[in-house]
């Protein structure tokens, strides 16, 4: 087990070192130049090439590259200034540190994650479940139509009907905004509560598809007629032995998402206005902010293989085949 | 096998002469199945996959279901069991289980008797043992299901029945998966875990097809040996005719979802009377045989179950039929009374086939 974890986090360093270096070397092949936007309509070839020194531009790319690696790992100075290890760099657009800023806007694309996620996983897990139980009765023919039309909708779409009606409206829900947690908690979760549900719904709808098919699967299971064959009842038969051999799938899909999600829900993040990494990254890029680029890159990336190593360890916690071999 | 083999006759014979002697009426036996129907709504229609089979089972004893692939075997045997998904099978007919109605009883009640007093194993035991639990777990469940038994003493109860089916090292092997088991040691668990409650009837599902050839006699010897000490009475199901003739006390031969010949292995094997059974023992290698003798399985292929042919199923591929065949079909009887309707009392020792030729004619065409 031991082993195999260190395995795995020498693979994510290799593939976040493998990011950044295509990231950075990316970024220098697009035609626009950070200094340009940066300095304004009354722009002179002196200011011009001072922010070009100031930010580092006036090196060559592999010196840039270098002074960027290294400063993740032992810091850097820039004139006066210090930037202890890690340190991401300063933002071309506000000089605010990189680092900072992530940090800053991270707890609100995690509390949208967090909060989708429970409500999407508790509702497609279990009416995926109960559809396969009943498979081709009118209680999966309803829950899959119904799945179908969730799939199927946008979140801007979906985002911007709900707000309407449910908050302006009917005024059922709070209007959606990002409080964070520590401040006040019931604002927290009021606020997030439409964006939750909106990306909910339509991710529910996927979990409940996939649940459903990989249910009835393990249902026709040999070892599933087993069990059924020694007398146990169904509850016994689906909650302790057809759910293993169905959770595996939607654990790979959930693996998947959950990087995805942490790395920035940017739609929903825009459609609710929501200040996370999802939000930055549209502006950085915008922006051609490069040391924020690069930042939003490598916290999506982490948090991709920082998944994925879970969900590979919780495949050898589920399938002792995994863990014996 | 055969020290075990006599000592298991003796022991049933016994059973089954209990009541037969001392009583005038013969008692009743543990599995008393008639007319049992099994079908199945499918997109294409309507597959009847057992259509009227009524065969018994003594306590004790050990009932041969052999029959082509599809000949509807393993659909009889999840029947008995009530493991059929009631929304897509239809199951009529009558099965009496030690006095209990099994078709048609609820649910709750099958399963309380599934593991308990019935039980079954399977052909693959890889696939039919969960991967996810120890061996140990999945035995030790199995009790606690039916017993009160708290965890310790149904996991000493699983050590004590690994043990039993000879696996060595029990008490350590119960934490294994069945992945680091071999596969005749799967089986053994697997056998283990159907035998915990000591059940009256063991249903064998095809055993031994997945297994060495050395390894099947050792299951079978297993079987045998556990049958004699417990009672179970069995029904195995089996392509192979060696190994009825070697354990099985009576033989129902199945072809497309009904018997066309019962009787007690002996008859069956020795004196058949039906042209499809006479396929089948042509078709098998025999030990005293010419061993050049080439294999001649049954020709032509197993019939539609959605659309069976008219008359005699088996008509499209026998050899002796007569216009008869095509249209009326052969009710199970002595052959004596054959063509037409005929005492159709299936009892072993009295061996009865379905099939329209009169005793001459079969005479003829196996001498
Ligand atoms: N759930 C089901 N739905 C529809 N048809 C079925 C179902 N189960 C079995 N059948 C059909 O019933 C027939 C009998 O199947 P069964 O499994 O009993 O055969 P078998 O005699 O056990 O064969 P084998 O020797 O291959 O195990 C087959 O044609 C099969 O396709
Ligand atoms: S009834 Fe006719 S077709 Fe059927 S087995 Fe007998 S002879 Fe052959
Ligand atoms: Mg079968």
């Amino acid at each position: 087990m031991l082993r195999f974890l260190v395995r795995r986090l020498l693979g994510a360093a290799l593939i976040l070192f493998i990011v950044i270096t295509a990231t950075f070397f990316l970024f220098f092949a697009v035609p626009d130049d950070p200094a340009r936007l940066s300095c304004g309509k009354t722009c002179t070839p002196d200011t011009l090439a001072a922010i070009r020194a100031n930010l580092g531009l006036d090196q060559s790319v592999p010196a840039q590259y270098w002074d960027y690696l290294s400063g993740i790992f032992v810091g850097r100075d820039y004139g006066e200034m210090r930037c202890d290890a890690p340190c991401l760099g300063y933002s071309f657009v506000n000089s605010e540190p990189v680092l900072d800023t992530l940090l800053d806007r991270f707890p609100a694309t995690l509390s949208l994650a967090f909060g989708a996620s429970v409500i999407f996983l508790t509702v497609g897990i279990g009416v995926g479940v109960v559809a396969a139980l009943n498979r081709g009765g009118w209680l999966d023919k309803t829950t899959m139509a119904l799945s179908l039309i969730g799939a199927s909708v946008t979140i801007q779409f979906l985002g911007v009907i709900a707000r309407y009606v449910f908050v302006d409206e009917l005024r059922w829900l709070p209007k959606p905004e990002y409080v964070p947690l520590l401040d006040d908690t019931p604002g927290w979760a009021g606020g997030l509560l439409l964006p939750w549900l909106t990306l909910a719904v339509v991710q529910a709808a996927v979990y409940t598809r996939l649940t459903r098919s990989s249910m009835v699967d393990s249902l026709q299971e040999d070892y599933v007629r087993t069990v059924r064959a020694k007398g146990l009842t169904p509850f016994q038969v689906t909650g302790k032995h057809a759910w293993r051999g169905a959770v595996t799938p939607v654990l790979t899909v959930y693996g998947i998402e959950l990087g995805t999600l942490l790395g920035g829900a940017v739609v929903t993040e825009t459609t609710f206005n929501i200040p996370g990494i999802g939000k930055l990254a549209v502006s950085s890029v915008a922006n051609s902010d490069l040391p924020m680029i690069m930042g939003v890159v490598l916290i999506a990336a982490g948090a991709m293989v920082l998944a994925n190593v879970v969900v590979d360890a919780l495949y050898a916690v589920i399938d002792p085949r995994v863990r014996l071999s | 096998m055969t020290a075990v083999q006599s000592t298991k006759k003796n022991m049933a014979d016994a059973a089954r002469g209990n009541g037969a002697a001392a009583d005038p009426a013969p008692a009743e036996p543990l599995l008393d199945v008639a007319d049992l129907k099994v079908r199945f709504r499918t997109e294409d229609g309507i597959v009847k996959a057992v259509d009227g089979l009524t065969f018994r089972l003594e306590r004790g004893r050990t009932l041969g279901i052999v029959g082509e692939s599809g000949s509807g075997k393993s659909v009889t045997n999840l029947a008995l069991l009530g493991l059929h998904n009631p929304a897509r099978s239809t199951i009529e007919g009558r099965a009496r289980f030690d006095g209990i109605d099994l078709i048609g009883a609820p649910e709750r009640r099958l399963r309380d008797l599934r593991g308990r007093r019935l039980s079954m194993i399977f052909q693959d035991p890889l696939t039919a043992l969960s991967p996810y639990y120890t061996i140990g777990e999945q035995i030790a469940e199995t009790y606690r299901r039916h017993t009160k038994a708290d965890r310790k003493a149904a996991r000493a109860r699983a050590v004590e029945m690994l043990d039993r089916v000879g696996i060595p090292q029990a008490a350590r092997r119960i934490r294994d998966y069945p992945h680091q088991f071999s596969g005749g040691m799967r089986q053994r668990a697997m056998i283990a875990m159907a035998l915990v409650c000591e059940p009256d009837l063991l249903i064998a599902d095809e055993p031994t097809t997945a297994l060495d050839v050395t390894v099947q006699a050792q299951i079978l010897d297993l079987l045998g040996e556990l049958q004699r000490d417990l009672g179970t009475a069995i029904i195995l199901v089996t392509h192979d005719l060696g190994v009825v003739e070697d354990v099985a006390d009576d033989v129902l031969v199945m072809y497309a979802g009904r018997a066309v010949e019962y009787g007690s292995t002996a008859e069956v094997l020795d004196t058949p009377q039906h042209p499809y059974t006479w396929g089948l023992l042509s078709s098998m290698p025999r030990l005293d045989g010419d061993v050049d003798e080439p294999l001649r399985p049954v020709p032509g292929s197993p019939p539609s179950l959605l659309n069976p042919p008219s008359g005699c199923a088996f008509h499209p591929r026998c050899g002796h039929a007569v216009e008869l065949c095509r249209t009326e079909r052969p009710v199970l009887a002595r052959p004596a009374l054959a063509p037409g309707s005929g005492d159709a009392v299936p009892w072993p020792g009295n061996g009865v086939s379905a099939c329209h030729l009169d005793t001459a004619t079969r005479e003829g065409a196996t001498a």
